[in-house]
């Protein structure tokens, strides 16, 4: 066993220079990634390592960068694209939704679009506005995206390899909260598939769901509850596009109850996907109502407000004592 | 930098103009052999019927909407014949001709326009003439990243005109004011891609005039991106053909990319939905209808000694050409139902196929419905 310690953005670096290693079609491309690595470090030594020609420093522009990649891949290469920050895809969207999520299909199957849109997203970084947004549901709309979304760095490592090796589009959502938290990376090999989800704690109770770095506060939420006598089983999403809903209605039909939580608004968001469909095929296994914890139907707020935005524990168990309630 | 005259090789006369300018490019075309220049003819005028015959397809029902290329044909069949077989071509959705070119069957055109695809034709097998983008200017970004990938592959610039590679995309006067080809020409210039900027300027944007999209012409703005630019006269097929060539023939050659404008009009309708005696006026469109790409071009093969048997005999093809249209979009079958989830990704995916397998139940509970 090859076990390290690394933060989840050494993790996610180490996955990328193992799939350059691994592939040589396989290139990197984004605003500021070269020499300095990207703002937050996640490309580190890779230029100095494979070249100017696999990582590219781009001109700064995402439909430039997305639609480039696209022309790339038509070419055989396989891009991770870097979007700098959540707030700053939107520019890029009509690449990705429009041509990127729909090139295959156009093609009838004749043409794989390979590419890999890395976003760092979400909150807890007190960072000013367009920096601290969850995106997510804007591509999970969109048929022909795949979304998937680590929270650990062990995760990190393998998720990005296989995002690297799907022949389709993925949209991979880095937790930026959780750059610099450390945790075991296995290099030895990958626990599960890249649309996978996983129960991180059983319990029996009430499960709740989240991903990225929602999970962290589920898991502290738990520990809480625990020690109030309330046993809650924890799953993390991994995937949110396909979800992954064996495991997800297996711990329903177990608990009977489901808190969703997810730092991006409710409205027409994963958490209500999910809240749907669960409540679709698991309704005579709910004793409650699947309960969703999100950020407000509100701009994301400046940085002072942000812990009042973001789903914490507290909220996290008032939904869950809702739950119990029924 | 001031405005040049644009370059034409073959006035609306059907006499080519030599001058000092003109010389280099008329080397170009004295290269090629009498079969091509007629092919030009024959490509220009059976793509003509071609659009007339889809047009009244689009009238009487059998397509939902038609997009004429009538007026350019110059602009992209001479265009069309100077790409090199390896080279990759983008277009927008008006290139009719040059998909022809590169060996789709434009029936595939049909069928996009018919609702019977999205796509149509496999460019790989095509010629890699690339699919139709209805996006204005996204397939700008799809070639320039192509454009990237030739390079980094060492596939430019090796000095071997026959094994080099380079791309041309195809856009208009309307697409010049999207981000999309702004940011091509930047990535273009900054990665020194091989490739041709194609732009057909037949102004007008549906109904707004290129006025609006531009109030410097449209080839003075690659020099401030950085790419070397000219403007030609897009109804001179000749000139199309010529400056298309020896400017793809730089970019491949590892100069970087360039920018050609072809200044052309659109005689016809946007699409079959559009109306243009709303918003241009007669004036204009009997101007540029005296400067027909085909009328000169016959006048020249004429001046050259091609007699009433060959332009008869175009004629009789391009009727023929029609004609196997009509009769095979009247043939075209509707696509079963199922298909819509089939491409949707590459690698297996749960929900179109649990989708897929609903939809085939639901339509057999329905008692033997739609196949």
């Amino acid at each position: 066993m090859t076990i390290d310690e690394l933060p989840l953005a050494k993790a996610l670096n180490a996955g990328l220079r193992q799939a350059m290693l691994d592939d040589p079609r396989v290139l990197l491309m984004g605003e500021d990634i070269g020499p300095l690595g990207g703002v937050f470090r996640v490309t580190e030594g890779l230029q100095a390592e494979f070249g100017a020609r696999r990582v590219l420093d781009t001109p700064l522009a995402e439909s430039g960068i997305v639609g480039t990649a696209i022309g790339l891949a038509m070419r055989g290469f396989r891009p991770v694209c870097e979007i700098q920050f959540d707030g700053f895809i939107f520019p890029g969207f009509d690449q990705i939704t429009s041509q990127l999520a729909k090139l295959t299909n156009r093609h009838e199957g004749a043409l794989s679009m390979p590419v890999v849109i890395r976003v760092p997203y979400g909150g807890h970084i007190g960072a000013v506005e367009h920096h601290q947004e969850s995106p997510e549901a804007y591509f999970a709309h969109t048929a022909g995206l795949r979304l998937v979304s680590p929270s650990t760095p062990g995760d990190a490592y393998w998720m990005i390899q296989e995002a690297i090796s799907s022949n389709d589009p993925v949209m991979f959502f880095e937790p930026k909260s959780r750059y610099w938290h450390k945790g075991p990376v296995d290099r030895s090999g990958s626990a599960l598939p890249l649309h996978a989800s996983r129960v991180v704690r059983e319990g029996t109770e009430v499960t709740l769901l989240g991903h990225g770095a929602m999970v962290n506060v589920l898991m502290q939420a738990a520990q809480i509850a625990a020690a109030e006598g309330t046993s809650v089983e924890v799953i993390d999403l991994r995937s949110l596009s396909p979800i992954d809903y064996e495991p997800i209605l297996g711990s329903v039909q177990k608990t009977g109850r489901l808190v969703v939580a997810s730092e991006a608004p409710g409205f027409v968001s994963v958490s209500s996907e999910i809240a749907a469909t669960v409540a679709e095929r698991a309704f005579y296994s709910l004793e409650a109502p699947v309960l969703r914890v999100t950020g407000f139907d509100a701009p994301f707020p400046p940085a002072k407000l942000e812990t009042v935005y973001l789903p914490d524990a507290d909220r996290v168990l008032e939904a869950v004592d809702r739950a119990l309630a029924y | 930098m001031t405005a040049a005259e644009p370059l034409q090789l073959l006035g609306p006369d059907g006499v080519l103009r030599r001058t000092a300018q003109t010389e280099e490019y008329l080397q170009l075309v004295d290269a090629l052999d009498d079969g091509l220049l007629r092919r030009f003819y024959r490509d220009m005028v059976v793509i003509r019927r071609f659009d007339v015959e889809a047009a009244n397809l689009q009238r009487q029902g059998q397509l939902g909407l038609w997009i004429p290329s009538m007026g350019q044909e110059a602009a992209q069949v001479g265009s069309g014949h100077a790409a090199r077989p390896r080279d990759h071509v983008f277009p927008a959705y008006r290139e009719h001709s040059i998909a022809m070119i590169r060996g789709v069957d434009v029936l595939d055109v049909v069928r996009l326009l018919r609702g019977v695809t999205h796509g149509g034709w496999d460019p790989a097998e095509h010629a890699n003439f690339h699919l139709y983008t209805l996006v204005i200017g996204s397939q700008s970004l799809h070639a320039t990243g192509y454009a990237m990938g030739i390079a980094l592959d060492g596939a430019s610039g090796t000095g071997d005109t026959e094994r080099d590679e380079a791309v041309i995309v195809y856009f208009g006067d309307g697409a010049t004011s999207q981000g999309d080809v702004n940011e091509a020409f930047v990535f273009a210039a900054s990665y020194r891609t091989p490739q041709v900027f194609f732009l057909q300027n037949n102004h007008w944007a549906i109904s707004v005039p290129v006025s609006v999209q531009s109030r410097t012409p449209l080839y003075l703005r690659g020099p401030g991106f950085g790419i070397p630019s000219i403007q030609i006269d897009g109804n001179d097929v000749l000139a199309s053909y010529a400056a298309t060539r020896a400017n793809l023939d730089a970019a491949r050659g590892g100069s970087g990319p360039r920018l050609i404008e072809a200044l052309t009009y659109r005689i016809g309708a946007h699409t079959s939905s559009d109306d243009p005696s709303k918003y241009r006026d007669d004036a204009e469109l009997d101007a540029w209808t005296a400067k027909d790409p085909i009328d000169r071009y016959a006048r020249w093969l004429r001046s050259r000694g091609e007699g009433d048997a060959f332009f008869s005999e175009v004629a009789a093809e391009a009727e023929d050409f029609a004609a196997d249209i009509r009769a095979r979009t009247l043939a075209l079958e509707d696509p079963p139902a199922d298909v819509m989830f089939d491409h949707v990704y590459s690698d297996p995916h749960p929900v179109t196929e649990a989708q897929k397998r609903w939809l085939a139940g639901y339509e057999a509970s329905l008692g033997g419905g739609q196949s």
